[in-house]
């Protein structure tokens, strides 16, 4: 992982960041007319057509939820969270990859990122604002989740600052806003591109109002690097602490299961790992459906998937340590949940958990494998459901035996939660077909950057 | 800035070196109002142009604020606004309180990179002399663009065509105000 690009040639000579031969002329017609010249495809309407149906289920799902409560959902007590919040994490975790691949890589000046970034953080705030449904629906009475908010008001109190789901909203709120200006900063340039390159009038108007006037100006660009930089390095620590903050939700308490200090590490690196299973499964069939092999090379793929080796390696050590510490600690409570994961009613979802995030993803040390584009996109599906499964694992598991025996009981999710989930994934795919149909994907100026006519020559 | 018919005089090059050598010689000339276009960011021609950056103050400064408000709004509604006895720990449980001023001292540095930056560089401005130039549209593709503004104290139209000409660029024009 740590090559850099200037030996990218001599380490991996069949796999380049950008194919060679292009211009900055050819690099911009390029992307630019995917969106300005391209007729729309018959694919393109089918699959966003499909999302939106899946969309308009779940504001069913949501209306119906609104006006009977949240009792339609499987949800009881001991379990409380149930489906919200394992979507939740599981959304949230998935944004994450956006981040690193847009803020963390770029400081670490890997410039293969370059033609993955901006797809991956729109995946990242439609990822989030997925997310966020379920916390917002989850309160009941969603209606007044403003009350999550510090504001003068006549009840004359204000939040618990001391919880950790108050955090969880600061923390989730400030991430969906530093993610939008990262994305919308970046897609400026590239904004007063389409701005030029247009031939329709609508549409220049469109993209030059949100282009805000940029044209280029070296006093411009270079305070823009700036800010570029320095929006990365602050949204660095912030990603970081976005799923620590989601973990707190969970260790904070002191519910068998949950009530651990790997939990913080453990899952950021499950939400990356989630995340660059949904940057490939996203990037296998845009870059085959818009010809954009030689901009999305197969590099990207092997780099994302050597990613995942690596992150699920950690989230193996954190299932490990749970374990060990189950036994360990001696403590009676946390060996029970072990073994009720073992041998518990879930038993069958914990094994599939270690199946799909473990063994399964173990065959990506195989090269062929890295490089075969139906493998990464399997072996990606198969660690979006591991994941999903680990928050299922974590939330209902834990909740469902804890210290009393008179309080146990089974959690099965209702249609409505099915629909809900299955929904928001509509959602998200609805969004990710508009963005590829009228913005740039790729980040046309950071791509010029790459090509060696880019390099100032000393004189 | 003073108001003249003629903004400037715009060369147009066509690659990065040239337009950094020219930026160069410009310094070298001694003309002062000068800026540079170009289709991606250029190291190199910052300096040339030599521009100052107050970008990193102003996050800085943003992200100050937002850890010190985000620290004394919980202090202020937890401590003494309306201050609540949860399991006898103190009104001001600072280490409780250190994940939102995180969360606020990112928020605020970012908001102020961002929103910093465009004030700094005069933007949104839909409208600009210098898109009144139809080449210049290219600036925003593959073609690099030089100006010496009108402003510039050493300015004569016939005396910059011919300075930008001994540039080698691509084409001069020059740009109504």
């Amino acid at each position: 992982m740590a090559d850099q690009t200037d030996n990218v040639a001599v380490e991996n000579q069949n796999a380049p960041v950008i194919e060679p031969g292009y211009t900055f002329g050819t690099v911009t017609d390029k992307i630019s007319s995917i969106v300005l010249n391209r007729p729309t495809s018959t694919g393109w309407f089918i699959g966003f057509g499909a999302g939106f149906v899946l969309t308009m289920m779940m504001l069913f799902a949501i209306g119906y939820l609104v006006v009977k409560g949240t009792g339609i959902w499987g949800i009881n007590i001991p379990i409380g969270w149930g489906f919200a919040i394992v979507n939740f994490v599981w959304w949230i975790g998935i944004g994450h990859a956006g981040t690193l691949i847009s803020a963390i890589l770029l400081l670490l000046r890997q410039s293969w990122r370059n033609s993955i970034n901006r797809f991956a953080e729109a995946m990242t705030l439609f990822a989030v604002a997925a997310a966020g449904i379920f916390p917002l629906i989850h309160t009941g009475r969603p209606w007044l989740a403003y009350w999550l908010f510090p504001y003068p008001n006549t009840m004359n109190y204000w939040p618990q600052f001391r919880s950790p789901l108050l955090w969880d909203v600061f923390a989730v709120s400030t991430y969906f806003t530093i993610s939008l200006l990262f994305w919308f900063i970046g897609l400026v340039p590239d904004l007063a591109t389409l701005r030029d390159r247009s031939q329709n009038r609508t549409a220049q108007i469109i993209y030059g109002m949100l282009a805000l006037g940029w044209r280029g100006s070296a006093r411009h660009w270079h305070r823009y690097e700036s800010a570029y930089l320095l929006l990365a390095g602050l949204a660095t620590p912030l990603v970081l602490s976005v799923h620590t903050v989601v973990s707190f939700d969970f260790a904070i308490s002191i519910v068998p299961g949950w009530h651990t200090t790997i939990f913080p590490p453990y899952f950021v690196a499950g939400a990356i790992y989630s995340g660059f299973a949904m940057v490939l499964m996203l990037a296998i069939p845009i870059r085959k459906l818009y010809g954009l092999e030689d901009f999305i090379t197969d590099r990207h793929l092997q780099n994302s998937a050597k990613v995942m080796l690596a992150t699920g390696w950690i989230v193996a050590y954190g299932y490990g340590i749970e374990a060990f510490m189950g036994w360990y600690s001696g403590n009676r409570y946390d060996a029970f949940t072990l073994w009720n994961r073992l041998h518990g009613p879930y038993a069958f979802f914990y094994f599939s958990l270690l199946a799909c995030n473990i063994f399964i993803p173990q065959l990506l040390w195989i090269r062929k494998l890295r490089t075969s584009t139906v493998g990464l996109f399997l072996i990606s599906l198969v660690i979006l459901v591991g994941m999903w499964l680990e928050r299922f694992v974590i939330v209902v598991m834990s909740l469902h035996r804890d210290f009393l025996n008179s309080s146990w009981g089974m959690y099965y999710p209702t249609r409505w939660d099915w629909m809900t989930y299955i929904g928001t994934i509509g959602m998200f795919l609805t969004a990710m077909f508009l963005f590829v149909r009228i913005l740039p994907m790729i980040s046309i100026f950071e791509m010029r950057t790459l090509l060696p006519e880019a390099e100032v020559k000393a004189e | 800035m003073k108001r003249t018919p003629i903004y400037g005089m715009m060369a147009e090059f066509d690659s990065a070196t040239d337009l950094v050598g020219a930026a160069r010689k410009t310094h070298a000339a001694g003309y002062k109002k000068v800026d540079a276009y170009s289709p991606f960011p250029i190291e190199d021609l910052a300096e040339a142009i030599q521009c100052s950056n107050y970008v990193p103050l102003v996050t800085l400064i943003g992200a100050l604020i937002g850890g010190a408000s985000g620290y004394l709004m919980q202090y202020w509604m937890m401590a003494i606004s309306y201050p609540i006895n949860v399991g006898g720990r103190p009104y001001n449980s600072w280490p409780a309180f250190i994940v939102i001023t995180f969360e606020m001292t990112i928020l605020f540095g970012g908001i102020s990179a961002v929103f910093g930056m465009l004030a700094l560089n005069g933007l949104p401005m839909p409208y600009h002399p210098v898109f009144n130039v139809p080449r210049f549209a290219m600036a925003t593709k593959d073609r690099f663009f030089l100006i010496i503004f009108s402003s510039d104290p050493r300015y004569s139209p016939a005396g910059v065509r011919q300075f930008l000409e001994s540039l080698g660029p691509r084409s001069i024009s020059e740009v109504p105000s």
